[in-house]
C-alpha cells in the first residue's frame, strides 16, 4: 500500500483531446455549420432565379442517368435533373420550415407566456390544451390538418406549426414562472405597472433568447415535418419538388439499380439540418455554457 | 395611518411565516421593525406594500382596506406604498438601463411626459451621476444600483415608504447617504417610514421607535 505522505495526492486531470479542448472544436463547428448553412441559404436563393432551366423540364432519352460532368446529381426516372430539383426542392423545405418554426414558436410564446402571467385557472386549462394536443401522436394531427385543405405549402405550415408550439409554450411558461417571482416584478407590481404592462415589458422580453433558440431547433423539426408528410403523399402537389417528395418519388428507383436519386434528396435533408441544429446547439452553449448540448456530439 | 391588524401570512396554507402581526403607523412616523433572520419580516413587508396576499388580517391604507393585493389591488392604493427591497441586483430588470429603471413607475401610470424631469432631480438627490444613469444594472456596483432602486421607489412621491432590509447589502457611508436621501424626502413630504432590518444600531438612530418582532405578533 502506498504510503499516504509520500504518494502524489493527486496529479493535474489532462484533458480527453489535449488543451482547452471544447474551444476549438465548438469553434471549428460553428465554422463549418455556418458555412453549409450559408452555402445552402445562397444557393436556394441564387439558383432559381439566376439558372434559367426548367426543373420541370422531361426528357425522357435522358431517363435515370447516373451522376456526370453534365448531370452532376444525375436524373431522375423522367429524365429531370436532380441537382436542380434538389436545389429548388431544399428552397421549399427551408421556406416551409423557417415559416412554421416562427409561426409556431409566435403561437407557443403567446399561449405559454399568457399561462404564466395570467396563472390560476387560464394557466390550467392552457396547460391541459397543450396536453391534449402532446397526446394526439404530431404526425396524425398533421395528416389531419393536411386532409382538411388542397395540398399546398400553407397546409403544411398549419399542419407543422399546430403540433410544434407546444415545447415552446411549455418552455415559455416554466420560464416566465421563474421570473414571476423575481423581485423586480415585484417592484413593477409596485410602481402601478398593469398586469399587461408587467408581461409585455419584463416577462417577455426575458424569455425571448429562450423562445428565439426554441425556434431556430424547431426549424430542423419543422423541415422533416414537411418531408415526412411529402413522403407520404400528403405535402406539396406532386409537381411542385420538396425533399420528402423526391426521396418518395426515387423510392420506385432504387430497386432498379438507381441510387442516387434516393441519396442526393437524402442528404441535402440532413445535411443542412444538422448544420441549422449545430447552430442552435452553438447558440445554447453561449447562452447556458454548464449545460454542454447533448444535441451534436 | 398605515395599518396592519392580525395578519397571517405565508407560502403554503398550512406553514403560515408571519402569524397574527399587527402594526399601526401613524402619518409621517417612522418604525424600524427589528427581528432575527427568517423570521417572516420581508414577508411582512410584502404585505404591507401590497405585494403578497396574506392568508388573514387586514391592511388599511390612509383609510382605505386593501380589497385585492397585487394586480388586485387599486393602482392608486399600490402606488401610495413605496417599496426597496434588500438585494438590488434581483429587484432591477437586467434589461433596462438604470434611467429607464428610475422612471419606469411613471411610464406605467401614464406620466410619461414628466419622466426626463423626474429622473433628472432624483437622480442628483441620490448621487447617481449621468454616466450611471445610461448603463444597465450588471454595469454599476451593488450600491449604486440600490441608489437607483430607492429613487425608483421614491418617483411617484409615495405617502408611505417600506425599506425592506435596503442597507443590508451596502457599505456604511451608502448605508449613511441613503438614509439621509428617506430622511430628506420624508421632511419634504411627511411620508412615514417602515424600515425592516436586524441591526439594531442602524434602526434605532434612523425611526422614531423601533418594535421588536415579538412585539408585534403573537396573542394580541
Amino acid at each position: 500500500m502506498a504510503d499516504p505522505l509520500t504518494a502524489p495526492a493527486w496529479r493535474p486531470a489532462r484533458g480527453r483531446r489535449g488543451r482547452r479542448p471544447g474551444r476549438r472544436a465548438s469553434g471549428l463547428r460553428l465554422w463549418v455549420c455556418a458555412a453549409v448553412l450559408a452555402a445552402a441559404v445562397l444557393a436556394v436563393l441564387l439558383v432559381p432565379p439566376l439558372v434559367r432551366l426548367d426543373q420541370q423540364a422531361v426528357d425522357l432519352s435522358a431517363r435515370l442517368l447516373p451522376p456526370s460532368p453534365a448531370h452532376p446529381f444525375g436524373t431522375d426516372d423522367l429524365g429531370r435533373d436532380l441537382l436542380l430539383r434538389c436545389v429548388h426542392g431544399l428552397r421549399v423545405s427551408l421556406l416551409t420550415g423557417v415559416v412554421a418554426a416562427l409561426a409556431a414558436t409566435v403561437v407557443g410564446t403567446a399561449v405559454g407566456a399568457a399561462a404564466a402571467a395570467l396563472g390560476g385557472w387560464t394557466d390550467r386549462l392552457a396547460m391541459r390544451v397543450v396536453d391534449g394536443f402532446a397526446s394526439v401522436p404530431p404526425l396524425l394531427l398533421g395528416v389531419f390538418a393536411v386532409a382538411l385543405f388542397r395540398p399546398g405549402v400553407w397546409p403544411v405550415v398549419v399542419s407543422v406549426a399546430l403540433t410544434h408550439w407546444l415545447s415552446t409554450a411549455r418552455i415559455v411558461r416554466a420560464e416566465v414562472l421563474s421570473l414571476k417571482s423575481r423581485p423586480f416584478v415585484d417592484a413593477a407590481v409596485s410602481g402601478g405597472a398593469s398586469r399587461w404592462r408587467v408581461t409585455v415589458r419584463h416577462l417577455v422580453p426575458g424569455v425571448l433568447p429562450q423562445a428565439g433558440l426554441a425556434a431556430v431547433l424547431m426549424v430542423p423539426h419543422a423541415v422533416w415535418h414537411e418531408s415526412a408528410l411529402s413522403f407520404l403523399g400528403l405535402g406539396l402537389p406532386a409537381h411542385q419538388a420538396s425533399l420528402g417528395g423526391l426521396v418518395q418519388a426515387g423510392r420506385g428507383s432504387l430497386l432498379a439499380g438507381a441510387w442516387w436519386p434516393t441519396l442526393f434528396p437524402g442528404l441535402f435533408l440532413i445535411v443542412p439540418t444538422l448544420a441549422v441544429a449545430g447552430l442552435a446547439a452553438a447558440w445554447r452553449e453561449r447562452l447556458d455554457p454548464r449545460r454542454r448540448s447533448e444535441l451534436i456530439p | 395611518m398605515l395599518e396592519l391588524r392580525d395578519i397571517t401570512a405565508g407560502y403554503e396554507r398550512r406553514r403560515p411565516v408571519v402569524e397574527g402581526a399587527s402594526l399601526i403607523l401613524r402619518p409621517g412616523e417612522s418604525l424600524g421593525l427589528l427581528g432575527p433572520s427568517g423570521c417572516g419580516k420581508s414577508t411582512l413587508a410584502r404585505v404591507a406594500a401590497l405585494l403578497h396576499r396574506p392568508d388573514r388580517g387586514t391592511v388599511t391604507v390612509d383609510g382605505r382596506t386593501a380589497t385585492g393585493f397585487r394586480h388586485r389591488a387599486p393602482r392608486s392604493l399600490r402606488t401610495a406604498v413605496g417599496v426597496v427591497f434588500q438585494q438590488p441586483r434581483l429587484a432591477a430588470d437586467p434589461r433596462m438601463r438604470l434611467r429607464d429603471l428610475v422612471a419606469e413607475p411613471l411610464r406605467a401610470t401614464g406620466r410619461r411626459a414628466e419622466a426626463a424631469a423626474a429622473v433628472a432631480g432624483l437622480a442628483e438627490r441620490v448621487g447617481l451621476g449621468a454616466d450611471l444613469l445610461d448603463r444597465r444594472p450588471h454595469e454599476v456596483s451593488d450600491g449604486q444600483l440600490q441608489r437607483a432602486c430607492l429613487a425608483r421607489a421614491l418617483v411617484l412621491r409615495p405617502r408611505w415608504l417600506v425599506c425592506d432590509e435596503m442597507t443590508a447589502m451596502l457599505d456604511a457611508s451608502t448605508t449613511a447617504a441613503l438614509v439621509g436621501v428617506v430622511e430628506e424626502y420624508r421632511a419634504d413630504t411627511g411620508a412615514g417610514l417602515l424600515a425592516v432590518g436586524h441591526d439594531p444600531v442602524l434602526l434605532r438612530r434612523w425611526c422614531d421607535r423601533t418594535a421588536h418582532w415579538k412585539e408585534i405578533t403573537g396573542p394580541p
